[in-house]
């Protein structure tokens, strides 16, 4: 038997305790509590055994990895083991003690999280009053320290329009790069589809700024459609269990963030097995590896080694099953369930149902 | 045709930009460019020349040493030295 290819990145979900609540996080509907999170020492192994594997980049992320104590020593254990390493945060936790403390732990990059650019924007997707002033105060110490930063900015209905004044921003602020993101439907997403799902007209227009930005030069722009209005899949993480690994904060290993939602399949666990058995053998990530697994029409798809069949956990969430291609192919004999939510923007429904533990 | 690059000469000294470095990866025996939020490979004389960006050598010293290395004319391994720190420094990879 062949191995598969080692992992290039690891996402380490250190927590999914935040004090924002975005009503399109990418955490689960099931959220992890405090009392569930692995330790230091655990996270210690993990990150020891991914370099082993293969991994060259880990991405501290959440809820709100400034949120655990230990993050400073973590990063240090990422240099030790030469990963590079990639804080995700809100910036709201963010003082200058501990952007010191980070630092010169060895810390390689920063993605800063804006809900918006106004603080009305801000606050009605954070939840959190006063979130954007200290997100402006972190990005300048971000700035003063010479960490390069990213700043990222998730896009729905409600701030599309402002794509302009968010690179605006980011240049006031000195950010290297930006990442414009429209909203993935997963989960939380999911639950407030009808809320921030833009038009299509909402759409074009997002692309024509993102392009206009582009032709200015002097900034790195991600940009990230939102697959909804899309004819063909996106290639969900690079291809299931082919680049990309993910930890929970309880230790639960994942090709992919939102794959808790896969029925009839174990989650192996950091704490039972070790990340390099889990990623060649079990049966979660050879589930989907690869073209054996695909229906038609992805088996026959001269595109089945670019796009993967799409993502696993859109299949599931809209059709039901996980193995079924992804309906936002049109292809795909479910696709006229996108057509139809795309359909519905006109009646958006306007009240959010916000991530939180009780919710 | 040669095309030499513009941008950089012989007297400057180049460095890693904050946040990429020149790494070994060790399970796929290749050498890697890390950057923000991305890593890439990078083959056949680039890591020889990268791997003497340390601070202190000018690109001028880094042709020559090349050039004694692998025995090869001084204007062939110009070439190839000074569109890779080219390359590299539009895409913000390398500074001054």
């Amino acid at each position: 038997m062949t191995l598969p290819s080692p992992p290039m990145s690891l996402l380490a979900e250190l927590t999914h305790r935040c004090p924002l609540a975005c009503p399109y996080c990418s955490n689960p509907l099931e959220l992890e509590r405090k009392a569930a999170e692995l330790d230091t020492a655990t996270w210690t192994a993990v990150l020891e055994q991914a370099a082993e594997l293969g991994v060259l980049q880990v991405h501290f992320s959440g809820g709100e990895p400034m949120a655990r104590p230990d993050l400073v020593e973590l990063v240090s254990v990422a240099r030790r083991l030469n990963l590079y390493s990639n804080l995700i945060t809100s910036g709201v936790l963010l003082d200058e003690p501990k952007l010191e403390a980070l630092d010169k732990a060895g810390l390689d990059h920063i993605q800063l999280s804006f809900q918006d650019v106004t603080e009305a924007g801000a606050e009605r997707i954070g939840g959190l009053k006063g979130a954007q002033a200290r997100k402006i105060a972190a990005a300048r110490l971000i700035r003063a320290s010479g960490i390069p930063m990213t700043l990222n900015f998730v896009v729905h209905r409600e701030n599309v329009a402002r794509i302009p004044e968010m690179f605006a921003l980011a240049r006031e602020l000195g950010a290297g790069r930006v990442e414009i993101a429209h909203t993935q439907y997963y989960g939380w997403g999911l639950k407030n589809r009808d809320a921030l799902l833009p038009s299509r007209d909402q759409l074009e227009e997002s692309t024509r700024a993102v392009e206009a930005e582009r032709a200015k030069g002097g900034l790195s722009i991600d940009y990230v459609t939102p697959d909804y209005h899309a004819d063909r899949p996106k290639p969900c993480m690079g291809g299931w269990g082919q680049r990309f690994v993910n930890v929970t904060p309880s230790g639960r290993v994942l090709p992919c963030h939102a794959a808790e939602i896969i029925p009839d399949v174990a989650f192996p666990n950091v704490k039972d097995v070790t990340l390099s058995e889990i990623w060649n053998i079990s049966p979660l990530f050879n589930m989907f590896r690869g073209t054996d697994w695909m229906p038609e029409p992805c088996r026959s798809c001269e595109r089945k080694e670019r796009d993967w069949g799409g993502c696993r956990c859109q299949a599931l969430a809209l059709t039901g099953n996980a193995a079924n291609t992804d309906p936002v192919c049109s292809l795909s004999p479910f696709h006229n369930l996108v057509e139809q939510a795309v359909r519905n923007d006109t009646q958006a429904r306007k009240n959010f149902i916000y991530r939180r533990f009780k919710n | 045709m040669m095309e030499v690059p513009r941008g950089i000469v012989e007297e400057m000294v180049l460095s890693f930009a904050r946040g990429h470095r020149l790494q070994h990866d060790r399970v796929r025996d290749v050498w890697i460019v890390q950057a923000p939020e991305k890593a890439f490979v990078i083959e056949g004389a680039a890591p020889h020349i990268l791997r003497l960006l340390d601070g202190k050598r000018s690109v001028g010293d880094i042709i020559q040493q090349l050039a004694q290395e692998f025995s090869a004319p001084r204007e062939v391994i110009a070439k190839d030295v000074l569109t890779l720190l080219s390359e590299l420094t539009e895409k913000n990879v390398l500074h001054t």
